[in-house]
């Protein structure tokens, strides 16, 4: 996770400041050598689109819950959000780290190329749909459809999964600790190798899931027969 | 639920928020006190999402034994209610009373609900029947919700459970009559989240069934659906379990019905819903801020509901 060279938290409260403020003076940070590198916000109360495309190395605190597409797009920052989100959660999410201690609504890291997502409560359906490199540690479990078309990553969830999980899978590699309600299209149980429980480790242990057994999860995948895949580049997977 | 094919595209999932839909189910006599001041809070949260119209059902105060509930707006104003009530009891006898709020009225009459409303609408047309039954009070009214709270006086609401709907109109105009909740019968109402894409179909079928129709949205037929399976036989269950065979398109609907609520989802389930319970109170609630400003939310147990999942809640009856 980010470190910061705190030079003092910069307070924003939404009761009184507008969204579009917060956003601008976060976005400033990416060019201003001496913006502040810690943030609080308060009172989010719901508001969609918090703290969405961060390009700087900042800690951001959201007091409360977010709505939709909070820390959406992010680069580089920490978002700590201290209640739930909406849907939409860091879509998009490039690098960086974003932290939800309660659950997160559908779609969560949707599209996510890289960086890592932390949900400490459950997320909603879709979560991780189509993401492409992102790492997703879910605490709880995810709802119906999650991971579906995924295509790099690894989304890991210490729950349960809901329906079709992984319908329509690429490369990403999912496990899952709990009971999977059912396997989408072209998705398939997989073999835990050394290397996979290494991935898995470290995944955890940057989430700061200590309390997880990475030995209790099994290992969802693609099974390949859905997409032309080409067995002389496997190794590029 | 599987897709089984590349083509598959998810980019509609990504639309707006549109319309809000609050409920709230008492379980304690705390809540019940303040059931409508609770309510106003849950619908301005959910004002963003719905800025063009407001509407609630409450459930509350049963009509005595051979009267009936009657929930009215009216479609010219100054409305003369006393002439209404007047009408009424020169019909039925006994002493017809109302209560105004703001542009509607809720009448207790001493006599079987379809009769009352017949009578309204032969001699007032200049007023609408919203909902009736024996203990449901329909308001609903264009304009932003956080002014419907204020005008329709919601803290001093008391009962057992209400719902709420802010709209963001896609399918059809912003009028009174447009917005929600649409009543499904004697006691049932509907809120919806989401549109119907084979509405107009469906308004014909079930007009050949002998169900009325007051606009072209398509919320109303999706009441209407639920208002002509009931009339045939079906249990609630039934009804709802037949939405999912028969209604094509997106959509959260919440049911109130004379003992409780109902909350059921799409089988693809993109339209939002939490719903959270606590010793006191169950909510449900198109985004969780809305549930968030009730009192013990941070303490509730909160799940978004599976889709095509019929959840219900409904107080003993006594």
């Amino acid at each position: 996770m980010a470190t910061s060279e705190a030079v003092g938290v910069e307070t924003v409260d939404l009761a009184t400041t507008s969204l579009r403020e917060l956003n601008r003076r976060l976005h400033e940070c990416a060019t201003m050598d001496d913006a502040p590198r810690r943030w609080r916000v308060l009172n989010p109360s719901g508001a969609h689109s918090i703290a969405v495309g961060l390009d700087a190395d900042i800690e951001v605190d959201v007091e409360g819950h977010a709505g939709y597409y909070c820390a959406g797009m992010n680069k580089r920052a920490t978002v700590r959000v201290h209640g739930t989100a909406g849907q939409g959660l860091a879509e998009n999410i490039m690098s960086g780290t974003v932290i939800v201690d309660g659950n997160a609504s559908q779609m969560a890291a949707a599209t996510g190329r890289g960086g890592l997502v932390v949900i400490k409560g459950d997320a909603s359906s879709r979560c991780g749909i189509s993401m492409k490199g992102v790492e997703i540690a879910v605490r709880g479990s995810v709802g119906h459809m999650s991971g579906f078309m995924a295509q790099t990553g690894v989304l890991v969830v210490c729950g349960d999964a809901g329906d079709a999980l992984g319908d329509s899978l690429y490369e990403t590699h999912i496990y899952v600790a709990g009971k999977v309600k059912s396997l989408g299209a072209d998705c398939t149980e997989k073999d835990v190798k050394p290397h996979h429980l290494e991935e898995l480790k470290g995944i955890l242990a940057r989430a700061e899931f200590d309390d997880v057994d990475p030995a209790s999860f099994r290992r969802y995948g693609s099974a390949r027969r859905l997409y032309n895949f080409n067995i002389d580049h496997a190794g590029e997977y | 639920m599987q897709t089984g094919h590349r083509k598959s595209t998810w980019a509609w999932l990504y639309v707006e928020p549109m319309c809000g839909i609050v409920g709230l189910f008492s379980k304690s006599s705390a809540v019940s006190e303040r059931l409508g001041a609770h309510l106003g809070d849950m619908l301005a949260q959910m004002n963003d999402r719905g800025p063009d119209s407001a509407g609630v059902a409450v459930y509350r105060n049963p009509a005595p034994q051979g009267s009936s509930k009657l929930s009215l707006y009216a479609a010219q104003r100054p409305c003369d209610w006393e002439a209404v009530r007047a009408t009424l009891a020169r019909t039925f006898g006994g002493e017809p009373s109302f209560e105004v709020r703001h542009t509607n009225a809720v009448f207790v009459v001493p006599a079987a609900a379809p009769d009352a409303e017949a009578v309204v609408a032969e001699h007032h047309p200049e007023v609408s029947v919203i909902a009736s039954g024996e203990v449901i009070e329909v308001y609903k009214e264009v304009g932003r919700p956080l002014d419907f709270v204020e005008a329709f006086r919601l803290g001093d609401i008391q009962g057992t459970h209400a719902l709420g709907h802010t709209r963001m109109a896609t399918e059809s105009l912003v009028t009174t009559q447009h917005s929600h909740p649409f009543s499904t019968g004697l006691d049932l109402c509907l809120v919806h989240n989401g549109s119907l894409s084979n509405h107009n179909g469906l308004r014909r079928e079930l007009r050949r069934q002998g169900i009325e129709f007051r606009t072209d949205n398509d919320t109303e037929v999706g009441a209407g659906y639920l208002t002509w399976r009931l009339r045939e036989g079906a249990s609630l269950q039934e009804a709802l379990e037949g939405c999912l065979e028969d209604l094509d398109g997106f959509y959260t609907f919440l049911v109130g019905t004379h003992d409780g609520f109902a909350v059921l989802r799409d089988p693809i389930a993109a339209k939002p819903a939490v719903i959270a319970e606590t010793d006191d109170w169950v909510a449900m609630a198109s985004e969780f801020r809305a549930i968030a400003v009730l009192p013990g939310a941070d303490d509730a147990a909160i799940w978004e509901p599976e889709p095509a999942t019929i959840y219900a809640w409904e107080r003993e009856k006594v």
